[in-house]
């Protein structure tokens, strides 16, 4: 009980304090000190909790309730008055409307409803705090001294840094506080402060581009947020009862309702097609602030609600179409990152592009797709928030996120080089997490009724996923003539980071039996009575797949010696020095290398003109249905 | 999970890797009307690229192709060794991609070209493998190589579409024509030897052997497909292959953009043709 209200409290009294603290010094003290507290004690939570099942604690709703109603009330203001400021009058009208349902369902019928077990512990909630307090705690870490640099980069933009760390630590508090909270109602107070951290830090550098992609961001999650306030007050009024674990356990349509709602705001919260603009609009954003969206927070809440839910939507025709809408968006999602040579935004829609295969699995909801999901979620908060912050590092010292400028980077920053490859390798190769995950994906669609058209999807987009990551390792690996080295000016901090990501990524890979057989089998059987087992030789197989990569690269120091290097083969032309020729008339011509990146085949408006119609369909036949099944209740 | 079939396809799969080939380039001969080099050429010529120089552009070069060896050698082993498919798949996925990398680490343009055509490759291919394997795992209910090849159930019976897609794929991994984009047994003019081409002596043997090991092993996946009937399965495999040198020397070779696109169309139509067939059937069954 202690650890939890340690957890929602403690990154808020240091957000708090981050608000006041002016020196950068006391700054990174204070945030080293928090984030080593929040990591420490999201691992001490795993211990105390890890073999007690499920442990709810019960809370009076009063005086919190009223807390966060009021709260709640304030945010809306505070959009409202930054719609006004900004003219922004859709936002203006979600939150009108929102705060109309919420002030109804206060006043006007949640009387009757009294929830006791308004916090709870069980095996999935350990897993995202967790993955909240780690991960996210290291991000913030990394963003002192990245914050830092970004303002002597960009001379022009206001420091706002103590705002910056202020919000960031919030979000961890609204993070914690969701994945703690068995009182719905509770939950959609911290899923509304996730909506206006994400809101806000999106639009941290005021400029016209920053408020117009923030404002996007904000839209469409208020949107999702209004079928959140709808899920709330058909449980109120249908005496459904507040409590996450009690409704699931009821199911039926009055389960039913309520989650197809709460997954739509769950689609928006994790970016889906149609509403993937805003995350891919998110990376005007300072880096840290990608990495925190993309790995540890937002859009790990909204595929964590669905999973949450699964039970309830397993079977329905609402629940296949959540899950076709992920499986469109990870296949289109995936043909997009092709197209794409800016760094943040290939690993923007790869993040979509992995939240649509958890949304599917959430969709599909038999005890096997739920266990692929996890471990997809487990998986891919480490190794995007690797890649996120090496990019962010490339970027400060060349100048550049695009991926064609990070051409030969292992010879100029040979580590960072090295642990965005291990990032990369952990996206979508064997025997890396993400690629088990898809696999255990596979299986659990061939089990479950038309499961046949997500495998044909995962098929064509995980072929997808390996052409654009590959050509991107490529350009890192390739040996261009020397150059200068630029990895010196890396401060000690972001190597500390990076290295620990790292360390993370292969030690989830290693340990990913331990995680399955101690936190996500015993869940599964809890909620399911069935678990997935894993071949145990399966899993040797892959732990000497992973010792041989360890292994293999020992041999580049019998390489160094005894080889002749010569220059590449230029077509029969003398080659005058390093990537030169001699062309026609003598002139002496530079090679350039290119990737591929099938524009016309895969282009972004292409694709999302097949994605977002298809799944605005998609999304309206599963309100249809829902509508269907509540009326003939 | 036997070992010994393990141990036995990595002992003697590049011994019948290399006789293929060398029968391979004396049936290409007799359809040209030449007489052709001896069978065991295939070994002269591997035995002559270990005495040579060790030239390289970029010494990383080396480490990326040695992967390449280890992790199709590995794919091989777990195929025969009657493990996972599906795992297979992954392991095979990610030998080609150590070759991809080996290729873009000379930061060569000949083999930049090759690997970028490599890729698309690899993209082709990949779906219909998995689809093929997802369709042994409906008929025989097994994802295991070893119990889908014990099981009496003829799969080409069952599995047609998927059996013809798979077809069409093959020669993009046999590197035949019209699908020897990435690389060719042949230099080209705009390609050289693509991905292959600052690879020399050794390295270039390595990757000779380690295209044996792929070629026994793609030719265990259509053993699959027959394998209630071991004497069919052995013909079939003949016929398929002989089928396959035809095809290399009557066909010219044709642009990516194509070779993606048919494949990815016949993947499309041929394969989930298939697999909805069977998921009706099974409807039926159960």
């Amino acid at each position: 009980m202690d650890l939890l209200f340690f957890l929602i409290l403690f990154p808020f009294i240091a957000a708090i304090v981050l608000l006041i603290i002016k020196s950068d010094n006391v700054r990174g003290a204070v945030v080293g000190v928090s984030a080593l507290l929040i990591a420490a004690v999201s691992v001490w939570l795993l211990a105390a909790y890890a073999t007690s099942g499920t442990v709810f604690f019960p809370v009076s709703p009063e005086p919190m309730g009223e807390m966060m109603f009021l709260i709640g009330m304030g945010i809306a203001l505070f959009i409202l008055y930054m719609g006004v400021r900004y003219k922004n009058y859709i936002a203006i009208a979600l939150t009108i409307i929102q705060s109309a349902l919420m002030v109804y369902f206060e006043f006007g019928i949640s009387h009757g409803v009294v929830p006791e077990n308004n916090f709870f512990v069980d095996q999935f909630t350990i897993i995202m705090a967790l993955i909240i307090g780690v991960i996210g705690s290291l991000i913030c870490v990394y963003a002192v001294s990245y914050m830092k640099d970004f303002h002597k980069h960009h001379p022009e933009l206001k420091d706002r840094r103590r705002t910056f760390f202020f919000i960031m630590f919030i979000f961890l508090t609204a993070m914690f506080g969701l994945v703690f909270a068995n009182n719905l109602a509770w939950l959609f107070f911290f899923w509304e402060i996730t909506t206006l951290s994400s809101f806000l830090l999106i639009g941290y550098t005021q400029t016209d581009e920053a408020m117009k992609n923030s404002f996007l961001a904000l839209n469409m999650n208020l949107l999702g947020g209004l079928a959140f306030a709808g899920a709330l007050i058909w449980l109120a009024s249908t005496g459904g009862g507040m409590e996450l674990d009690k409704l699931i356990a009821t199911g039926g349509i009055i389960a039913l309702v309520p989650a197809v709602l709460i997954s739509f705001a769950g689609i928006t919260k994790s970016a889906q097609f149609p509403f993937s603009s805003w995350l891919v609009g998110a990376m005007i954003a300072p880096t840290p602030v990608s990495a925190l969206l993309h790995s540890s927070t937002m859009v790990k809440a909204g595929v964590y609600v669905m999973v949450r839910f699964a039970p309830v939507l397993q079977g329905t025709t609402p629940g296949y179409m959540i899950a076709l809408v992920g499986g469109f968006t990870f296949l289109l999602a995936s043909a997009i990152a092709i197209s794409q040579s800016n760094a943040k935004k290939v690993l923007a829609y790869s993040t979509i592009a992995n939240l649509g295969l958890i949304v599917a699995c959430a969709g599909i909801g038999t005890y096997e797709a739920i266990w692929a999901a996890i471990l997809l979620i487990v998986f891919h908060a480490v190794s995007k928030s690797l890649l996120f912050l090496c990019v962010g590092t490339v970027e400060h010292q060349i100048g550049s996120r695009d991926i064609e400028d990070m051409n030969g980077l292992i010879t100029r920053m040979p580590k960072v080089a090295v642990m965005m490859l291990i990032g990369m390798a952990g996206m979508f190769l064997a025997p890396f997490g993400m690629l088990i995950s898809k696999w255990a994906a596979i299986r659990a669609f061939i089990d479950a009724p038309y499961g046949v058209i997500f495998v044909v999807i995962l098929a064509f987009g995980s072929a997808l996923t390996v052409f654009f990551w590959a050509k991107w390792m490529g350009r890192l690996i390739s040996v261009p003539p020397p150059a200068e080295d630029a990895e010196r000016r890396v401060s000690p901090t972001e190597w500390l980071v990076l290295s620990f990501l790292a360390g993370l990524m292969v030690l989830t890979t290693v340990l990913f039996p331990l995680i399955s057989s101690y936190l996500v089998e015993p869940w599964l059987l809890t909620i399911y009575g069935h678990v997935t087992l894993l071949a145990q030789e399966n899993v040797v197989i892959m732990l000497i797949m992973l010792f041989l990569l360890m292994v293999l690269p020992i041999s580049m120091l019998y390489y160094r010696k005894d080889h002749r290097q010569v220059k590449p083969y230029m077509g029969g032309m003398t080659t005058t020095s390093r990537m030169h020729f001699t062309g026609s008339i003598g002139i002496d011509r530079e090679v350039t290398l290119g990737n591929y990146y099938l524009e016309s085949y895969f282009g972004e408006q292409k694709m999302s003109k097949i994605g977002i119609p298809l799944c605005v369909v998609l999304l309206a036949i599963m309100f249809a249905g829902v509508a269907v099944a509540g009326l003939m209740h | 999970m036997s070992i010994i079939y393990a141990l036995l396809f990595l002992l003697l799969a590049p011994v019948a890797g290399g006789l293929i080939a060398g029968i391979d380039r004396r049936i290409t001969a007799r359809m040209q009307g030449r007489v052709g080099p001896p069978i065991l050429q295939a070994f002269y010529d591997l035995g002559k690229l270990f005495e040579k120089e060790k030239v390289v552009v970029t010494n990383s070069q080396n480490f990326y192709v040695l992967c390449y060896l280890v992790f199709i050698a590995l794919s091989g082993a777990l195929f025969f060794g009657g493990g996972d498919i599906l795992l297979v798949i992954f392991a095979f996925t990610l030998a080609h991609v150590f070759l991809v990398l080996g290729a873009y680490a000379s930061n060569s343009p000949y083999s930049h070209v090759g690997a970028e055509r490599e890729l698309i490759q690899l993209m082709a291919c990949e779906p219909i493998i998995i689809l093929a394997a997802v369709g042994m795992y409906m008929v025989t209910k097994s994802f295991y190589v070893a119990d889908i090849a014990a099981s009496n159930i003829p799969l080409i019976v069952f599995l047609p579409g998927l059996f013809a897609g798979f077809l069409y794929i093959l020669t993009m991994k046999l590197r035949k024509s019209p699908f020897d984009l990435s690389t060719s047994h042949h230099a080209h003019q705009e390609l050289v030897k693509g991905v292959t081409t600052e690879f020399s002596g050794p390295t270039l043997g390595c990757i000779e052997i380690a295209h044996w090991y792929e070629a026994i092993f793609l030719l265990g996946f259509v053993y699959l497909f027959f394998s209630w009937s071991p004497v069919i399965a052995v013909i079939a495999i003949i016929i398929i292959y002989v089928f396959e040198i035809l095809i290399d020397n009557t066909f010219a070779r044709v642009k990516w953009p194509l070779a993606l696109k048919s494949s990815w169309l016949v993947t499309a139509v041929l394969g989930i043709l298939n697999l909805a067939a069977l998921y009706i059937i099974g409807g039926f069954l159960k």
